[in-house]
C-alpha cells in the first residue's frame, strides 16, 4: 500500500526547480481517490469512540457501563478496570527524539486519575461508528473531585523561568536592559495577551489499527511516521520493525498531528482488546478535548530608544502554559534575539503549570504570538518617535545577530521591506492615525516583520534510476497538503537531468527509508539535502559503470566535470544517456541510498545529525524572514474590522515550486488573520472545559474575510542550505497579527494589545 | 445519537395527528438545527415526523398586497423571491446574512422560527442549563456570555434567539399560522416567542402538537424602504452580536411610518416598540434616532462580557436609520 504518484502530463519540460508545477497528489484529492486514515477498508472492521471526563482533576469512583453495554452492536466498553496495561510514556532523551512524541504522560485507561477536563476515560468499540458514539455517551462516570488549577490568568503569578535545554533556551541577556530602558529618552513598556488557539485541520484525527499476532498496521494521519512507530513500539511492547505506519495523505495538521495523542493509542489498544481491526475518527469536539493546542500567553515588551531612532533597550518576557501531564515551552521571545540591533537585551520565557491538557506545537509555535507583541511594540515606539515604522526598523536592522554577534546565513529584510513598500503602495499612507477614509470606512495600513528559524533534520532517502530512464525516489516523509512530493520530484529531476514526469516519489509509509517529521518548516530542506547527496552518489555509480567500457565517451571522466541533462551524463558535447550506460552494463537499474535504517545506522545518523545541528547553530543564524503589509477597514460605528489588502514579501531562499510555496505563505497569512481578529479557544476558568469545541463557535476566517493576498518572495538562495532553500510553512503566520493590529491603530488611533481584536475592543 | 422512529407525513392532517399520538415526537423540516441538537443529545425525540412532503412550499401574493409564505419554503428560495425582494427587502437581506449557502438551501421558514439558542452551556451536557434541564442552574451567568442577551433577560437565563429571519419578521408584524387537530391558529410574531422568565425551556407559545404551516406578511408600504444590518465577528457564518431590522418612511422631514426590531439581544426577536413610538411623527434627524435608540435600550442590562451590546445596539440602530434616510434600502 505504498503511496505512489504519477506527475500530471501537463508538467513543463526542462529544468523543474522553481516552476509552479501542479501538485502530483492534486488529481487524487480532487477526484476523491485519495484515501485518508479513516477510509481504509478492512474485513471485520469495528469502530471506536471515546468517553471524556467532565472534571479537571480527581478520581473515578464509579463507572456504570450498563446502558452502553446494552446498545446493539457494542463489542466492548474498555475502561481502567478492564484495559490491558500500556507501558508508560517515555521521558525525553536527546538520543532518541521520538521520545518527544508523547502527547501527554498519562497512561490512558491505566489509571483512575483525571488530569484534565476532557481526558478519555473509556473507549467503546462497536460494529458501527454510530453505535460506538451513542454508547460512549451512555457511559456514566462518577468522580471524587480534587482542587484544580485551570485558569491561566489566575496561574500567571505562579510562573517559573523556563530552563535552558540543548534545543531551546528560556532566556538571554546582553548588557543591562532595565537600566537602559530607564535611561532612554523615549520608551514604551507594554503588556500583551493572546488566547489559546486550536489547529482545526479539516481532517479530524483518525486512526485505523489492525493487529496480526504481534504485528501491527496503523493508518494514522501523522506528521511523524517514525516517531509514531517508535512510540507505539514502546507503549505496546513490540518491536518497531513489527509495526507498519501508513500515512500517505494527511488532511491538514499545522502541528496538531506531531505528537501521539490519546485517540491513536486507544485505537491500537482497542484493536488489541477486541482482536479485530478498529477505526476511530474523532469528533471535532473529541479533537479539542484530546489534542493540545497553542498556549495562551501574557507578554511584556519594553523598548527604549534615543531620539535618533536607535534602540537602546529591548525587554521581552512571556508567561505561557504547560499541562502538568505534558506540553512544553513555546519560543515566544525567539524572534526578539534576531530582529533588532540593540545593545541591551533581556529575554525571559516563564512557564506556569495547569491541570489542563498539554499545549502543543501549532504553526510557528512561539514566533506567531511573539511577533505579535514585539512588532506591535515596535510600531508603538516608532509612533512615539514620530518615525515611519519601516524607517524605524531599517535604522535598527542588524548586521550580525544582535544577541550574540553570530553571522546571519541569509538576511534580506531590507530588500523585503523595500519591495513590499513598492508593491503595496506604502508611500500613499498618511501617518496620522484616523487620517485615511474610504466612504464611511476608516482605513489603516500597518506593517510588521515576519521571522521564523529554519530547521533541518535527518532524512534517509533512496534513489533508483531504471534503464528506461525513470527515477524512483523513496523517503517516508509526509504530505499534509503542502506539495512535498511534487517539490522532491522537481529536485530529483534537475539533479539527474531527467524530465519531471520521469520521477516518481514514494512517501508516507514506514516501510520506506525513514523521513524527517513534517515540522519546523524543515521537511523539504531535510529531504532535499539527502536527496541531492543520493543523486550525486547515483551519478557516481553510473559514471563508474560507464567507465568500465572503452566505448563510453565518459570513460576516464571525473564526476566533478559532469553535467546531468537530457536523461544522461555529459561533459560538454560528449556524453551518453543513462539508458545506454545501463544497457551496456546489463543493468536494469542503479540505486543509491543516504542513511540507514538499521539500529546502528539510525543511531549513527541521529548523532551525526545532532553534531551537525549543534555546529551549524554555533556558526550561523538561519531563518526565513519577511515584511507583512496590510490594509484594514474599520467601521467607525460598530468597530468591525475587515482586512482589505495584503502584501507579504518573504526571504525564504530558493523556491522549489512557485505555486505550492506561495500557497504555504498565503495559508500562514490566513491563519494570522484568524489569530488577529477572530480565533480564540474559550476555556472556562471555573472548570477548565473548552466551551467552543467546534467550527461554528471557534471562528477561523471564512472566505469573505480574506482579500486577495499578494505574496512575493525574493528567491535568493541561502548559501548554507541545500539548494539554498529555507522552509516556507510557518513564516507566513508570523508578523501577520501585528501588521493587522498596527493597521487597526492607524485606522482608529486605538491600540489593542489583547487578541483577538474583536469589535467590542474598538467601540 | 439516540435511535428514533421515522415517519413521513403526506399531508398536514396526517402530520398533526401523528404528533399527537407518537410520544416525544418532533417535526423535521430542513433539520439544520434539530439534527445538530440530536447529535449533541440536547434534543431526544422518540419519533421524527418528516414534513418535507407537505404542500407548504408556496410563496403567494395575498389579496391586498400581503404575502403568504409556506412553512417549508427554503430560506434560499425565500430570500431570492421577487415579491420578498421588492416589497420586504429587509427580510431578503436578513435571510442572506444567516448561516451559509448550503444551510440556507436546506433550512425552512417554519424551522427558522424554531431555532434554539447557540449558548455553549445549552449545548454542553456537562454544564448547568435551565433551558436544557429546568432547575439545573445557569453556567452562562458567570461564564462565557459575550454573545448573550441584554434585554428581557431573567435570573434563570440570558440566552439569545439566533435567527436573523425572525428579526425581520418581527419588524414586519408577520402572522404565524399554526395548525393542530384542534384547528388553525394565527399567532402574531410578537407573541410567538417568549421571554425566559423562570421557564426558559418554554421558548414559544406553540403547543407541543402544533405545526407551523405558514407565515403571512401583511401589506406594509413602509417595508419597501427597509434594511437589515447584522454586526458579527466575521464576515460570514457567524451569529449576530447585534442586528437591526428597520423600515422607515419619511414625509417632509417627518417620520410617517417606522418599524424596528433588534436581534442578538434577547431570547426573542426584539420589536423596538419604544423607539418606534418616539420616532413616529418626530423629525427624521439623527438626534431623533439617538433619542429613540437610547430609550429602547434604557432597560437593557449587561454583564462584563456583553455590556458592549447595549452601546453597539444603540449605534447600529441609529446608523441603520441614518442609512435608510440617506441611501434607502440598498444594503
Amino acid at each position: 500500500m505504498t503511496m505512489t504518484e504519477r506527475p500530471p502530463r501537463t508538467a513543463p519540460a526542462g529544468p523543474s526547480v522553481g516552476r509552479p508545477i501542479d501538485r502530483v497528489d492534486g488529481p487524487a484529492k480532487t477526484t476523491g481517490a485519495a484515501r485518508y486514515s479513516a477510509e481504509y477498508p478492512y474485513p471485520d472492521l469495528t469502530h471506536a469512540a471515546l468517553t471524556h471526563a467532565t472534571i479537571a482533576r480527581g478520581r473515578i469512583t464509579g463507572i456504570d457501563t450498563a446502558e452502553a453495554d446494552a446498545v446493539p452492536g457494542v463489542l466492548a466498553v474498555i475502561t481502567h478496570r478492564n484495559a490491558p496495561a500500556m507501558r508508560p510514556a517515555p521521558s525525553f532523551s536527546m538520543l532518541d527524539l521520538s521520545t518527544f512524541a508523547s502527547g501527554t504522560s498519562v497512561n490512558y485507561l491505566g489509571t483512575d486519575e483525571v488530569h484534565w477536563n476532557g481526558q478519555p476515560m473509556a473507549v467503546v468499540v462497536a460494529e458501527t461508528r454510530d453505535a460506538a458514539l451513542r454508547a460512549a455517551a451512555l457511559v456514566r462516570l462518577s468522580y471524587e473531585e480534587l482542587p484544580a488549577t485551570v485558569d491561566f490568568a489566575g496561574a500567571e503569578k505562579d510562573a517559573r523561568p523556563q530552563k535552558n535545554s540543548a534545543l531551546q533556551s528560556g532566556g538571554a541577556t546582553k548588557g543591562d536592559a532595565e537600566a537602559a530602558l530607564a535611561a532612554a529618552p523615549v520608551s514604551v513598556d507594554l503588556r500583551f495577551t493572546t488566547p489559546p488557539h486550536h489547529h482545526n485541520a479539516i481532517e479530524p484525527h483518525s486512526t485505523t489499527a489492525a493487529w496480526d499476532g504481534d504485528r501491527l498496521t496503523v493508518h494514522d494521519g501523522t506528521q511523524n511516521i517514525s516517531w509514531l512507530r517508535r512510540h507505539l513500539a514502546l507503549r505496546f511492547g513490540v518491536r518497531a520493525q513489527n509495526i507498519r505506519v501508513i500515512a500517505p495523505y494527511v488532511g491538514g495538521a499545522f502541528g496538531g498531528k506531531t505528537m501521539v495523542w490519546a485517540g491513536t493509542l486507544l485505537t491500537v489498544l482497542a484493536a488489541r482488546v477486541t482482536g479485530r481491526p478498529v477505526r476511530m475518527m474523532l469528533t471535532r469536539e473529541g479533537v479539542y478535548r484530546t489534542v493540545g493546542g497553542r498556549t495562551p500567553s501574557t507578554q511584556r515588551v519594553a523598548l527604549g530608544a534615543g531620539r535618533n531612532g536607535r534602540l537602546t533597550a529591548l525587554i521581552h518576557t512571556s508567561v505561557t502554559q504547560v499541562g502538568r501531564v505534558g506540553g512544553g515551552p513555546e519560543q515566544v521571545t525567539s524572534q526578539s534575539r534576531h530582529l533588532y540591533d540593540v545593545p541591551n537585551i533581556l529575554l525571559q520565557q516563564n512557564l506556569t503549570e495547569l491541570d489542563a491538557l498539554s499545549n502543543t506545537v501549532m504553526r510557528a509555535p512561539g514566533e506567531s504570538i511573539g511577533t505579535f507583541a514585539l512588532e506591535t511594540a515596535v510600531d508603538e515606539l516608532a509612533g512615539e518617535l514620530g518615525l515611519d515604522p519601516i524607517e524605524f526598523r531599517m535604522r535598527n536592522e542588524p548586521e550580525r545577530n544582535p544577541i550574540d554577534g553570530k553571522r546571519f546565513a541569509h538576511r534580506m529584510l531590507r530588500e523585503a521591506y523595500a519591495l513590499g513598500a513598492e508593491r503595496f503602495g506604502w508611500a500613499d499612507r498618511t501617518p496620522r492615525p484616523g487620517s485615511m477614509r474610504d466612504g464611511r470606512w476608516l482605513v489603516g495600513m500597518g506593517v510588521a516583520s515576519a521571522y521564523h528559524p529554519s530547521w533541518q533534520f535527518a532524512a534517509n532517502v533512496t534513489v533508483r534510476l531504471s534503464a528506461d530512464g525513470r527515477v524512483l525516489v523513496r523517503c517516508g516523509f509526509h504530505e499534509m497538503g503542502m506539495g512535498g512530493a511534487t517539490a522532491q520530484a522537481q529536485i530529483a529531476a534537475d539533479a539527474l537531468g531527467v524530465p519531471f514526469e520521469a520521477v516518481r516519489v514514494e512517501y508516507g509509509d514506514s516501510t520506506l527509508p525513514t523521513g524527517p517529521g513534517a515540522g519546523g518548516s524543515g521537511q523539504t530542506a531535510s529531504v532535499a539535502a539527502s536527496l541531492l547527496t543520493a543523486c550525486d552518489k547515483l551519478k557516481g555509480s553510473v559514471l563508474a559503470l560507464a567507465g568500465r567500457s572503452r566505448e563510453s565517451p565518459l570513460r576516464g571522466r571525473r564526476s566533478s566535470t559532469l553535467e546531468a541533462r537530457d536523461g544522461g551524463l555529459w561533459t560538454g558535447p560528449a556524453g551518453e544517456s543513462y539508458a545506454t550506460i545501463l544497457a551496456r552494463a546489463g543493468r536494469d537499474s542503479v540505486e543509491a541510498a543516504v542513511g540507514s535504517d538499521t539500529r546502528l545506522g539510525a543511531m549513527t545518523g541521529q548523532l551525526r545529525f545532532m553534531s551537525k545541528f549543534m555546529l551549524d547553530r554555533r556558526r550561523w543564524v538561519k531563518a526565513a524572514c519577511g515584511a507583512q503589509f496590510c490594509e484594514v477597514r474599520v467601521d467607525p460605528v460598530t468597530g468591525e474590522v475587515r482586512v482589505s489588502r495584503w502584501t507579504g514579501v518573504f526571504d525564504v531562499g530558493t523556491v522549489i515550486n512557485a505555486k505550492t510555496a506561495a500557497s504555504q505563505l498565503r495559508g500562514g497569512i490566513v491563519m494570522g488573520i484568524g489569530m488577529a481578529l477572530t480565533e480564540e479557544t474559550l476555556v472556562d476558568p471555573r472548570s477548565g472545559r473548552i466551551m467552543n469545541p467546534g467550527l461554528a463557535e471557534y471562528h477561523v476566517p471564512v472566505h469573505a474575510d480574506i482579500p486577495p493576498l499578494d505574496v512575493h518572495y525574493l528567491d535568493e538562495p541561502d548559501p548554507t542550505m541545500p539548494l539554498g532553500l529555507i522552509g516556507v510553512g510557518e513564516v507566513g503566520i508570523t508578523g501577520a497579527a501585528a501588521a493587522i493590529a498596527n493597521a487597526v491603530h492607524h485606522a482608529t488611533g486605538r491600540r489593542v494589545r489583547d487578541l483577538p481584536i474583536t469589535l467590542d475592543k474598538l467601540l | 445519537m439516540r435511535p428514533f422512529a421515522y415517519v413521513s407525513a403526506p399531508d398536514v392532517a396526517t402530520a398533526v395527528r401523528a404528533i399527537g399520538t407518537e410520544p416525544g415526537a418532533k417535526f423535521i423540516g430542513g433539520g439544520t438545527n434539530l439534527v445538530d441538537l440530536m447529535r449533541e443529545g440536547v434534543e431526544r425525540p422518540g419519533t421524527v415526523i418528516d414534513i418535507t412532503a407537505l404542500p407548504l412550499t408556496g410563496v403567494e401574493e395575498l389579496p391586498g398586497g400581503g404575502v403568504r409564505i409556506g412553512a417549508l419554503v427554503r430560506n434560499a428560495h425565500l430570500a431570492a423571491h421577487r415579491l420578498i425582494r421588492n416589497r420586504y427587502p429587509l427580510l431578503s437581506q436578513a435571510i442572506l446574512t444567516g448561516a451559509s449557502a448550503q444551510l440556507r438551501n436546506m433550512a425552512t421558514a417554519g424551522g427558522n422560527l424554531l431555532q434554539r439558542t447557540r449558548c455553549p452551556y445549552f449545548y454542553d451536557g456537562a454544564a448547568a442549563c435551565n433551558k436544557r434541564e429546568p432547575g439545573s442552574g445557569c453556567d452562562a451567568m458567570d461564564g462565557f456570555n459575550r454573545n448573550h442577551g441584554v434585554l428581557g433577560v431573567s435570573d434563570s437565563c440570558i440566552a439569545t434567539h439566533p435567527s436573523d429571519m425572525c428579526v425581520a419578521l418581527a419588524a414586519l408584524d408577520a402572522i404565524v399560522e399554526v395548525e393542530s387537530v384542534r384547528g388553525v391558529r394565527r399567532v402574531p410574531m410578537a407573541e410567538f416567542h417568549r421571554l425566559p422568565g423562570d421557564t426558559p425551556h418554554l421558548e414559544t407559545t406553540l403547543a407541543a402538537d402544533e405545526l407551523v404551516t405558514a407565515v403571512e406578511l401583511p401589506a406594509l408600504p413602509v417595508a419597501a424602504t427597509s434594511r437589515y444590518r447584522k454586526v458579527r465577528d466575521r464576515a460570514s457564518y457567524a451569529f449576530a452580536l447585534v442586528s437591526v431590522a428597520a423600515a422607515l418612511e419619511v414625509d417632509d422631514g417627518t417620520v410617517t411610518a417606522v418599524r424596528l426590531a433588534l436581534g442578538g439581544v434577547a431570547a426573542k426577536p426584539w420589536r423596538a416598540y419604544e423607539a418606534e413610538r418616539i420616532l413616529l411623527g418626530a423629525p427624521a434627524t439623527e438626534e431623533s434616532f439617538r433619542r429613540a435608540a437610547a430609550a429602547e435600550l434604557a432597560p437593557a442590562t449587561g454583564r462584563p462580557q456583553n455590556a458592549f451590546k447595549i452601546e453597539l445596539a444603540r449605534r447600529t440602530l441609529v446608523e441603520t436609520l441614518r442609512q435608510l434616510l440617506t441611501e434607502g434600502s440598498a444594503a
